[in-house]
């Protein structure tokens, strides 16, 4: 089993922790691991990404032509990204501020109104929970139980009270999520 | 019992293995794409625990300048930067050549020329393996292609540099500085302590001793005729190093009819690239250089009498092809290919150019 994962949008929405869950999530299962981040000024509000591999095997190239799932959180990444997705893969986008959504049709896409309903609920912070959520609903790389134990490596124990608000966030975006 | 295993970039896994090698100090001046070296060394607060200085030089020419004086001391001490960093450390370097001092000095490398980029780029290797500051030296230069060879070259750079007192460096770029993998750590070693400092490094200045001479650290030397015999010991030493330290890895290399030859992050992409290849039919295997300084000449010179062609696949203008020609006297065709200026090419890219030299 391999996953090869492309998490686009901007600096400040989670793109690298978001990234950095679903990676220590896949070490919980034993699983080979890449992370590679857009890394600079992104992180003041430009865009970003994070590359993310999962895998049985050893990992040779962390960086990638093209990918099994990618996750759209803006629409500068859904120019870059759509035409990345492998045939038969899958993109998911945030529909807040995608003003031309994605038209291919050899593959799957999927929307989540993570933003809004993240900001509706009060909790926008965890905005980016929402979205793995939503992912893990449509294709179960890791176990809830594994993202739980990801999220308590890559959060520091003064967080750690977080953790069930996260949970709460991540069961909400397994219900948000729809296909297109 | 099972090692631990870790999951970090590859800068933060370079700061772990200094203070389990038992490094006496590190000196520095901040600079993307390495900054997490220092960064993870201040977190870590090793002062406390190895006794291990860290200390936020006021530049980079201090901060080379520093570990010249821990080097005289017969300390293990380091440094690390990016490309433009490196450049203002290079006189530093080259009087540690001449003064024969040992230290470990990391150049996670950046896009030139001048303040260029952050992304990464392999466009220091000329200015690594072909001196950067002045003289007649070498730099025992290795070339990590993960984040566990981040960890496993700071004790072998060390280990190197104290075996023949000579400054190594490890090359890397923001690839393998940025990613985060899995990694084993060393265990932790205690530093030295003094009495092994006189016994080992007996050259070091640390107060003399009434049963021997003054120890003089200094790469100068007035008299010409001495200065001559100085160059031919180092040019000994770095014939010894040429023998003795080559390190290289072959992937699908036994049967292959092409090779790809590329380093660190480059040996990566360029994994996959055999992996794609090799579902076409296409017999290329994978020469990677660990140690760029010294470089594999005589095993390339092997493959040239048996395979087709080369490709280096390199994130410069085409440095390292020049050595790979050399290595294999010109017997076979050896393309190039690369991308400039922070831009890292996918493997299909790469695909592309190695279909063009089978062609």
């Amino acid at each position: 089993m391999k996953q090869e994962i492309i998490i686009a949008g901007f600096g400040g929405q989670g793109v690298l922790s978001m990234g950095k869950i679903l990676a220590y999530s896949g070490l919980s299962e034993d699983k080979e691991v890449t992370w590679f981040p857009s890394y600079g000024p992104e992180q003041r509000g430009g865009t970003a990404n994070v590359t993310v591999i999962l895998s049985d095997d050893k990992i040779s190239s962390p960086i990638l032509n093209a990918y099994d799932v990618a996750i759209i959180l803006n629409q500068p990444s859904m120019d870059k990204f759509e035409s990345k997705v492998k045939p038969g893969g899958i993109l998911i986008f945030d529909g807040y501020g995608i003003t031309k959504p994605p038209t291919r049709t050899d593959i799957r896409i999927f929307r989540i109104d993570a933003m809004n309903t993240a900001s509706n609920e009060g909790n926008s912070k965890a905005f980016n929970m929402y979205v793995l959520g939503g992912l893990l609903k449509i294709c179960p790389m890791v176990t809830l139980e594994s993202v739980m134990q990801g999220l308590k490596k890559s959060l520091p124990e003064r967080h750690h009270r977080l953790l069930p608000m996260n949970e709460t966030a991540i069961k909400r975006g397994m219900e948000l999520i729809e296909q297109l | 019992m099972a090692e631990e295993v870790k999951f970090m970039k590859g800068n933060e896994a370079i700061a772990h293995a200094a203070i389990r090698y038992g490094a006496d100090g590190y000196f520095g001046y901040p600079i993307t794409p390495q900054s997490e070296i220092m960064e993870t060394l201040m977190d870590e607060r090793p002062w406390e625990t190895t006794g291990m200085v860290v200390l936020q030089a006021e530049s980079e020419v201090a901060a080379i300048n520093m570990v010249y004086g821990g080097a005289a001391c017969g300390k293990r001490v380091m440094t690390s930067s990016s490309s433009p960093g490196i450049s203002l450390k290079q006189e530093g370097i080259s009087y540690m050549a001449g003064a024969e001092l040992p230290a470990l000095i990391v150049n996670v490398s950046r896009g030139g020329p001048g303040l260029g980029t952050i992304q990464p780029s392999q466009a220091d290797y000329f200015q690594t393996v072909k001196g950067g500051g002045h003289g007649d030296y070498r730099l025992i230069t290795l070339a990590p292609n993960s984040v566990q060879e981040m960890a496993d070259h700071v004790a072998l750079g060390f280990d190197l540099a104290f075996k023949y007192n000579n400054p190594a460096m490890i090359l890397t770029d923001g690839v393998i500085g940025q990613m985060m993998e899995k990694v084993v750590l060393p265990p932790q070693r205690p530093r030295k302590t003094e009495e092994e400092i006189r016994r080992e490094q007996p050259w070091a200045t640390l107060g003399k001793t009434k049963d021997r001479k003054r120890n003089i650290i200094t790469s100068l030397e007035l008299d010409p005729s001495i200065m001559e015999e100085n160059n031919i010991r180092f040019q000994a030493k770095y014939r010894r190093i040429e023998e003795n330290e080559v390190l290289y890895e072959e992937t699908l290399c036994e049967d292959a009819e092409y090779l790809i030859v590329a380093f660190g992050s480059q040996a990566r992409i360029s994994q996959k690239v055999v992996e794609m290849a090799r579902e076409e039919g296409i017999k290329v295997g994978l020469f990677r250089p660990i140690t760029l300084w010294p470089f594999p000449k005589k095993q390339l010179f092997e493959y040239s009498k048996k395979i087709k062609g080369i490709l280096t696949v390199e994130l410069n203008a085409g440095q390292m092809v020049e050595d790979v020609r050399l290595a294999v006297e010109c017997r076979i065709p050896v393309e190039y290919y690369g991308r400039l200026g922070g831009i890292v090419p996918t493997p299909d890219e790469v695909l592309v150019e190695l279909k063009k030299l089978v062609k």
